[in-house]
């Protein structure tokens, strides 16, 4: 994995001709650890401050009832004014789309950025909105009955991706 | 209509709620803390469902409230205040419910002069219903946001010594209270004058304190409540000087206490009566956090019921952790 966030770090950079203007967004919850982990390789490559935010996007779902009898909200910050930025989203799995539809919806809420990239470890396929992204890590195939399991060293004590067919 | 939310279809009181589902909502309020310090303090959550504010007595904060927290959720609101409308004209309970239900709401939040009443409204439509205060019964809001405003401030509610001060017999807040703090953990005692405890409290594992030196003794917080004017009249109390004089909270008095306590005041106050203003806008003083609170804690429930069918949460989650 860490190779993997390598090449999506110097992929951003090239993105976004530098870090001007350069925001990472990451999507709760593994999305934040990613982000934050991206930007530390950016930050060490080359020696500016990379600014990252968190975003929940459950209050933005198109579908209240798949959140669950008992849904969890995670924390949402950003910093400060997005409008002019150059916002990257990055999230763990790219599937259906829907995600990433309700966290543009979310960001308009926090200004205008200039541009709005995608950037995902994993890209699954399995799209239900015309979505994609701009950077993946790996490309999957996979069915809808299959699971990818992202897991990351902050949260889950080790990194690796698993497809749990 | 049927919900599976962790709280079920609606949110009649704390007595018959679990530590954890009362943990949940305090867990949920947090990030919506959040929302109303955005640019634009508003998530489309609840769009396209319609809430009811129906108060057949009189609330500023607590319906204003309801009311920003529905909005900053995207949700439709109407208020119905139980002057100007047909509840004057005769019409009953239920009709008034089901007469709105016809017009397809999807909530309605009750403030209702009679104990029950939100459960009695609860059984009979297909609606959530939320309780925002039914007679002498429950006051659920008010209790959640007094325990997320003690948990902010001191990292815990278990072990902590909470006393409620005041007229605990007339109360639902202090009644909501009660159930919450002793179902999280907290020590609990009351404060007052005799003629305003209810009966076999100590019952329930509450203390009593006769006088506010010793409550001032053991407390962590005093939840100041509301001195209701009219109990003078009815003969509960001698006067409302006398009363100041020896139930009051004053600066003097907190001196004497060896730790800082928190003050907290459900409102409207009346100063110099059970809180002197000193007290009220003193350092110890966790009034306005409360109001600030009861926003967040009312977007909580008002999501947490709205939302949250099992079948499709299951069916979402097969999809893998993120869409």
């Amino acid at each position: 994995m860490s190779r993997a966030l390598q090449r999506m770090a110097v992929e951003i950079l090239e993105l976004a001709h530098g870090t001007d203007d350069l925001v990472l967004i990451g999507i709760q919850r593994r999305g934040v650890e990613l982000a934050e982990r991206i930007a530390k390789l950016i930050e060490r490559e080359e020696g500016a401050a990379v600014p990252r935010g968190a975003l929940d996007i459950t209050l933005y779902r198109d579908d209240l009832g798949t959140v669950g009898p008992k849904p969890v909200i995670g924390e949402t910050h950003l910093p400060g004014d997005l409008t002019g930025k150059h916002a990257v989203i990055v999230d763990d799995v790219l599937y259906t789309g829907r995600t990433v539809r309700a966290a543009l919806d979310e960001l308009a809420d926090f200004g205008r950025p200039k541009r709005i990239s995608l950037c995902v470890l994993v890209d699954r396929g399995g799209r239900e909105l015309p979505i994609q992204a701009d950077i993946v890590g790996k490309a999957v195939k996979t069915t809808a009955d299959d699971r990818v399991e992202v897991l990351v060293e902050e949260l889950d004590g080790r990194d690796q991706v698993d497809v749990v067919r | 209509m049927t919900s599976s939310s962790i709280l079920g279809k609606d949110l009649t009181g704390l007595e018959h709620m679990t530590p954890e589902q009362i943990r949940h909502i305090l867990d949920t309020a947090e990030p919506f803390k959040e929302v109303s310090e955005r640019p634009i303090k508003k998530v489309p959550a609840l769009r396209g469902k319609t809430i009811v504010n129906l108060f057949f007595e009189a609330s500023t904060r607590t319906r204003i409230s309801f009311e920003f927290a529905e909005k900053r959720l995207s949700a439709d609101t109407v208020n119905v205040a139980a002057t100007g409308s047909s509840v004057s004209k005769g019409e009953t309970l239920v009709d008034t419910a089901r007469n709105l239900e016809a017009m397809r709401i999807d909530m309605v939040v009750i403030r209702h002069p009679s104990s029950g009443a939100a459960e009695f409204l609860g059984n009979r439509i297909a609606s959530n219903v939320i309780n925002a205060g039914d007679g002498k019964h429950e006051h659920p809001t008010q209790a959640l946001l007094d325990l997320l405003t003690i948990r902010d401030k001191h990292g815990k509610i278990e072990g902590l010594k909470v006393c409620l001060v005041g007229d605990v017999l007339h109360s639902r807040v202090a009644r909501s209270n009660l159930w919450g703090l002793t179902k999280l953990g907290a020590e609990v005692a009351v404060c007052g004058p005799w003629t305003l405890m209810p009966r076999g409290i100590e019952e329930l594992g509450v203390k009593v304190f006769g006088r506010i030196e010793e409550a001032i003794e053991w407390a962590d917080v005093l939840n100041v409540l509301r001195l209701q004017l009219e109990r003078m009249e009815k003969g509960f109390i001698p006067s409302l000087r006398e009363y100041y004089r020896v139930f009051g909270v004053t600066p003097e008095r907190l001196e004497r206490s060896r730790r800082a306590i928190t003050i907290m005041h459900p409102g409207p106050m009346n100063r110099g009566v059970e809180i002197d203003s000193r007290v009220a806008d003193g350092p110890h003083s966790v009034i306005l956090d409360q109001v600030t609170n009861g926003v967040a804690v009312r977007m909580a429930v008002l999501y947490l019921l709205a939302g949250g069918r099992a079948d499709l949460a299951d069916a979402a989650k097969r999809g893998g952790a993120s869409e």
